[in-house]
């Protein structure tokens, strides 16, 4: 089998096209995560049990299911309910939730290790719930969360290929439209794999500058 | 989210109902219990503080003292009993004519003349010295910003810090972080100041400069003050009353120079030898 540079010089604008949508479900998928997962991890601290138990069964179902099963279910199943999404929309939603209940348990740990005075003294402050959260629990958790989070940006990231059961164009979509025509696999799929490494790497180095520059706290 | 939604302010509404009136009860237990599991930490307790009384409270470990006021500060329920302050129940409110379980709001309303200054300081370490200062008085009393970062330089100066306001609570000494917090909890004019052990966690230097800044304010302001501390040289300078405490009754309640030189009861007498074998 020859590798052929003219063939891959040929394919690169579909591919890179696929990276860009890629990048797309990664980013919008991602801050839907961060931003859920940490509904997810106060509501599920709440005082009133009828909110923290259906959150904490929504999110252990989420998290126990496949995701595979969450995107047929928001692509396939949800336009029967009227809810029609495009595949990317289902895409980004799918990786978003599905992964929200992972950032929730980051969160989580990140709350638990703010110790007890914190809160004792919002309360000694007579501070509202809301801005103990926002000015004194999660300035001292989000920061200890941003190794893990991370983690999670490159996980939910190698996940998008995933997507390719609901027809999204993410590179490997793209990749094998390419040698169904060509019947050259070989090319195709190892240049959709090179894509995925090096922004891979882009990433992670991206998360390391954000926890280095974020991620310090003062104690 | 914790408890409900509530504005960043509360105005006072309708009348409240008082539970007792006279500054001689500014603060008042009623039969007051509270255990934990087996361990009867408060047994059926009643005493009261008048307004702008200091009060010591002393005693072995264990035998009540910072229960009293961690259930003033509402970080602990007492399990019967009430408590009251200025008049108002603190953890019970009259509806249809019914004492019942106070809502959150109430709860809010109450403690907010209430604060307290902790052993382990609780500075927020997100936040500059200043911004420890102002946090409350601009987000709970709803103070203009310039108006409460002059009251929080005021305050800091008071304590001997005023060169600190941009330093984070890191990179003080545990005594200057004490007397962060000290300043903390004076910027939101409280009636009732707590003191949880404040020099517990400091060396003996330390512990001194953040004494010598609560004999200033005992000598210039008139908050209430509830202590628990084993600093008894500064207990006797600066209370009006000491109780002593033992197995969650008080068993002696005299002012300072008669508890301290002539201790009535046994078990004050023992206390009182083995702390100040201590210091």
């Amino acid at each position: 089998m020859n590798w052929d540079w003219d063939y891959v010089g040929s394919m690169m604008p579909d591919l890179l096209d696929g990276l860009w949508t890629a990048l797309l479900a990664t980013i919008f998928g991602f801050l839907l995560a961060l931003v859920l997962g940490l509904v997810f991890a106060i509501l599920r601290r709440s005082k009133t049990a009828w909110i923290r138990v259906p959150i904490g069964f929504i999110v252990e179902f989420i998290r126990g299911t496949p995701l595979l099963v969450q995107l047929f279910f928001l692509f396939f199943v949800l336009p029967d309910f009227g809810v029609q999404l495009s595949p990317l929309a289902s895409g980004i939603v799918g990786l978003g939730v599905h992964y929200a209940t992972y950032t929730s348990e980051v969160y989580r740990a990140g709350i638990d290790g703010v110790p007890a005075g914190q809160w004792e003294a919002a309360t000694a402050l007579n501070l509202p719930a809301r801005r103990t959260w926002t000015s004194v629990v999660l300035p001292q958790a989000v920061p200890r969360s941003l190794p893990a989070l991370s983690n999670y940006l490159i996980a939910l990231f190698k996940d998008v290929p995933q997507l390719v059961a609901i027809t999204v164009a993410e590179p490997f979509t793209v990749a094998r439209g390419i040698f169904a025509d060509s019947f050259r696999p070989f090319e195709a799929i190892t240049m959709a794999g090179v894509l995925y490494l090096v922004t891979a790497f882009v990433l992670s180095y991206l998360g390391r500058i954000v926890e280095r520059r974020y991620g310090t706290v003062r104690v | 989210m914790e408890g409900t939604k509530e504005p960043m302010t509360e105005a006072t509404s309708a009348a409240p109902v008082r539970a007792h009136d006279g500054n001689g009860e500014f603060i008042k237990f009623a039969e007051v219990s509270k255990r934990f599991g087996s361990n009867v930490v408060l047994d059926d307790l009643s005493f009261s503080v008048g307004a702008g009384e200091r009060v010591t409270l002393i005693g072995p470990s264990g035998s009540g003292k910072t229960t009293i006021l961690r259930m003033l500060m509402t970080l602990l329920r007492p399990d019967s009993g009430t408590i009251s302050v200025n008049g108002e129940y603190l953890f019970h409110e009259e509806r249809g004519g019914q004492l019942v379980t106070a809502s959150e709001s109430h709860i809010r309303r109450v403690r907010s003349k209430i604060t307290m200054v902790f052993q382990q300081f609780n500075l927020f370490p997100n936040m500059r010295v200043l911004r420890n200062v102002t946090e409350a008085p601009v987000h709970v009393l709803g103070k203009p910003k310039d108006e409460a970062a002059e009251r929080a330089k005021e305050l800091l100066a008071l304590v001997g810090l005023g060169e600190k306001l941009d330093a984070y609570p890191s990179q003080l000494s545990g005594g200057q972080q004490q007397r962060v917090a000290i300043a903390r909890a004076l910027a939101v004019d409280p009636d009732v100041l707590l003191l949880d052990e404040v020099t517990s966690a400091l060396d003996p230097e330390l512990a001194a400069e953040v004494l010598d800044v609560l004999r200033d304010i005992a000598k210039t302001t008139d908050v209430t003050m509830l202590l628990v501390t084993h600093a008894m040289k500064f207990a006797r300078d600066v209370s009006h009353r000491v109780l002593m405490f033992n197995q969650g009754k008080i068993i002696e309640d005299r002012p300072p120079e008669e508890m301290f030189n002539e201790p009535r009861h046994e078990r004050t007498q023992s206390f009182l030898r083995s702390v100040i074998d201590e210091t």
